[in-house]
């Protein structure tokens, strides 16, 4: 069998000190040599993989043909935005997990399993190349209705993209000054570069999609006020609030939660400070709390943030299973640790220790064994007894996770939640409000972009049908 | 959101307290007493809350009142009538409860005086008896002093230096008022260090406080959790949770401390922008 191709990345040394994407992507020889692995099964289990169905084997059969137009409209017609997706689907839990390369049961996609997301991201960045879209198909009957999308992440962008190109006017509510949801103030600019995103907003727009920011919906409009104007509402609210450990000292200077400090940083820019203004501390001995994509990229974002300000760099990750058991992308880990980034595995944080100051020291540590798999799946970690230790940690970042943001659903009582917070849906994505639909993080808790991404299609053909049927 | 009208309402030589009427129907329609917005001056600026001082739905505006202290204020200090600010987020937090509590003390302190003017006003308007204490440094920095005693019942003045009212702090006139009277509510905004102070000398007297903690803040949607703030055993987020608390559960030190944080990068951003000048 053919080796595996992979793309170009920018060295450890080449990409510590800056924010430019690591990965660069394959040459249409590169993505045909890739195609080229593909064994074009008769039953294509990889599709399956894929939380919107995008016919796989289709495009790559369509690139090893060297028709790049054709496999870009073939992933459209599923996948609205391949070219954040092919840089941030966690690709090896998902379609290549069931490519005929990965063994039956494996937790995670085998090394020599196709690499589909580059694949789509090659074919993604050349339809943005040679400005590609689908055509617009504006049914006449739905012209005319007005539908609200609350928030401009992952699911707010998709539906909108999804129902002005059948020609309904959508507008986003947006409560930040700039759009793209966890996009923008979550993910590094060198996992997601903002031209990418900046393109994908614009293309929106250029379609007809009005996004309207500093709106807080709750507060400067409420869910009854946008009823009354809009024929449909979808609500992509995300996740939200920040879940801290319950620890001592987690309120001290220099604790930051992974959103705050990637906001800071992603958002606001304040790796530019001070000609941007917004600040942010940076730690001689920087320790990250998690074992998700959210730990790994605040761990990443820190490093670069001590290397561009001349500090020595010095990152751990502390996570509390082992290194099988974490949750984030493959290629993320093995990035974090070309980096220079730390793990420590089997640890968990019990409290941190103040300086004179009130700022954050020390993380006193306690060392865990694994137990029997939890309701997660994953094994559960169990603190042992007297292995209390210290780790110097001059600033700390939590990212063990978010839970739902109230703010809209607490000044709508009428809209159903559940016990965790959650907007509660129907099998057509309808919350308990008639025309009122919601789907992404706020719906089932934390998922991926392209599983929030799905969930917004569904929504956007029940709106679709409910509309037309009225 | 463009600023219709700015007003310098006091000025010395080290700091200038500035009034803006920027307009804003969204907000101009829903602003309580007590709640505030987010404020970026241009693209490149600092989330800032700040109290809604006024609004009125009429006329689609909003009032804020800042005081030039750290760079971003210093920056909003410049803007003049017919700029525009970046951008303007709200109304955010839980407008304040208005009730009839009886007999209140509104203590506000420097730039605080303009945030418990809103508070006070719809108070009154409810039928509750209202006492106000408000301070500054100096005479030239005092602020709202006509609009505020006109709704009080009772109203007195402190300045640090004695140029008016009583020499001393707002603390001083608080406790012989408390000690000759018994009251239902104080509710107080000023600077962190005057609002502990606060908290402090009516607790001794068992008097409910309610503080309004415009503590730093991102996005104060609750997505970052920069605000938190310990109250009693529990941790809240000033943004959506407040931004009023109870005086006397909060972790004073702990707020102190976490609003504290970036003193050096306050120094370093201040320091350049006068080299510019």
């Amino acid at each position: 069998m053919k080796n595996k191709i992979s793309p170009h990345e920018l060295s450890a040394d080449e990409r510590i000190n800056n924010f430019k994407e690591v990965v660069s992507g394959y040459s249409r020889q590169e993505a045909i040599e890739e195609a080229r692995r593909c064994l074009q099964c008769n039953d294509p289990k990889c599709i399956g993989g894929c939380p919107v169905g995008i016919d796989i084997k289709k495009f790559i059969s369509q690139v090893v043909k060297g028709d790049f137009k054709g496999a870009f409209y073939t992933i459209k017609e599923k996948n609205n935005f391949p070219s954040i997706c092919g840089r941030v689907c966690p690709a090896e839990y998902q379609c290549r997990k069931a490519c005929l390369f990965t063994k039956k049961g494996s937790g995670c996609a085998a090394e020599n399993s196709i690499n589909i997301h580059f694949l789509e991201r090659f074919v993604a960045d050349y339809g943005i190349k040679h400005n590609l879209q689908l055509p617009l198909k504006a049914n006449p009957k739905l012209t005319n209705y007005r539908v609200a999308v609350v928030g401009s992440g992952p699911a707010g962008l998709c539906i909108a993209g999804e129902l002005a190109r059948v020609g309904m006017k959508v507008t986003i509510f947006e409560g930040l000054h700039q759009s793209g949801g966890v996009l923008r103030y979550g993910i590094p600019s060198f996992r997601l570069p903002r031209n990418i995103l900046n393109y994908e907003i614009d293309y929106l727009k250029n379609i007809g999609v009005e996004i309207v920011n500093n709106i807080v919906i709750g507060r400067t409009k409420t869910l009854d006020e946008l009823k009354k104007e809009f024929s449909a509402i979808f609500l992509g609210l995300g996740a939200g609030i920040p879940s801290f450990l319950g620890i001592k000292g987690e309120n001290l200077a220099n604790v930051y939660s992974a959103n705050e400090f990637l906001t800071r940083v992603n958002l606001m820019e304040a790796d530019k400070f001070p000609d941007y203004q917004t600040p942010v501390n940076i730690g001689k001995n920087i320790i990250v709390v998690g074992g998700g994509n959210t730990a790994i990229d605040s761990a990443r974002v820190a490093l670069r943030m001590q290397a561009i300000n001349g500090i020595e760099p010095d990152v751990s990750i502390l996570y509390r299973r082992t290194e099988q058991e974490m949750p984030a992308r493959r290629l993320e880990v093995i990035h974090a640790k070309e980096e220079g980034v730390n793990f420590r595995f089997l640890t968990q944080p019990v409290e941190f220790i103040s300086d004179n100051k009130g700022f954050t020291k020390e993380v006193e540590s306690v060392k865990c064994e694994l137990g029997k798999p939890d309701l997660s799946g994953r094994k559960r970690p169990i603190a042992k007894k007297g292995t209390n230790f210290r780790i110097k940690a001059d600033l700390a970042i939590i990212a063990v996770g978010l839970r739902a943001n109230k703010l809209l659903t607490s000044l709508t009582p009428s809209l159903k939640v559940d016990k965790w917070g959650d907007i509660i849906v129907d099998k057509s994505m309808q919350a308990s409000l008639p025309g009122v639909y919601a789907g992404g993080d706020i719906v089932g808790g934390e998922g991926t972009i392209i599983e929030a991404m799905g969930m917004a299609k569904k929504a956007a053909a029940s709106i679709i049908i409910n509309i037309s049927n009225n | 959101m463009k600023i219709i009208n700015k007003k310098i309402l006091a000025k010395n030589q080290t700091t200038k307290i500035v009034q803006f009427k920027v307009g804003s129907e969204a907000i101009a329609k829903k602003a309580k007493a007590g709640q505030f917005v987010v404020v970026m001056a241009t693209e490149k600026s600092e989330r800032i809350p700040l109290t809604l001082v006024d609004n009125n739905p009429q006329e689609g505006t909003i009032t804020l009142i800042v005081q030039e202290a750290g760079f971003s204020t210093k920056q909003l200090a410049t803007l003049k009538e017919g700029d525009s600010l970046y951008s303007v987020t709200g109304p955010l937090g839980h407008p304040t409860e208005i009730k009839n509590y009886g007999k209140i003390i509104l203590v506000g302190g420097g730039v605080g005086i303009a945030e418990i003017y809103p508070v006070a006003k719809t108070l009154k308007k409810v039928g509750n008896d209202i006492t106000t204490i408000i301070g500054a440094k100096t005479k030239d920095l005092l602020i709202l002093e006509p609009e505020l005693k006109q709704i009080s019942n009772l109203f007195y003045i402190s300045t640090d230096d004695g140029t008016a009212g009583k020499k001393g702090f707002v603390t001083d006139l608080l406790e012989e008022v408390i000690s000759e009277n018994s009251y239902d509510l104080v509710y107080t905004v000023g600077p962190l260090l005057m609002m502990r102070e606060v908290a402090k000398k009516t607790k001794e007297k068992k008097v409910k406080t309610l503080v309004s903690l415009a503590v730093l803040m991102v996005d104060a949607t609750g997505m970052c959790g920069c605000c938190r703030v310990s109250v009693g055993s529990e941790t809240k987020f000033a943004c959506v949770d407040g931004p009023e608390f109870d005086a006397h559960s909060i972790d004073w030190k702990e707020v102190l401390r976490r609003n504290s944080m970036y003193t050096k990068k306050e120094k370093h951003i201040c320091r350049l922008s006068n080299h510019e000048k």
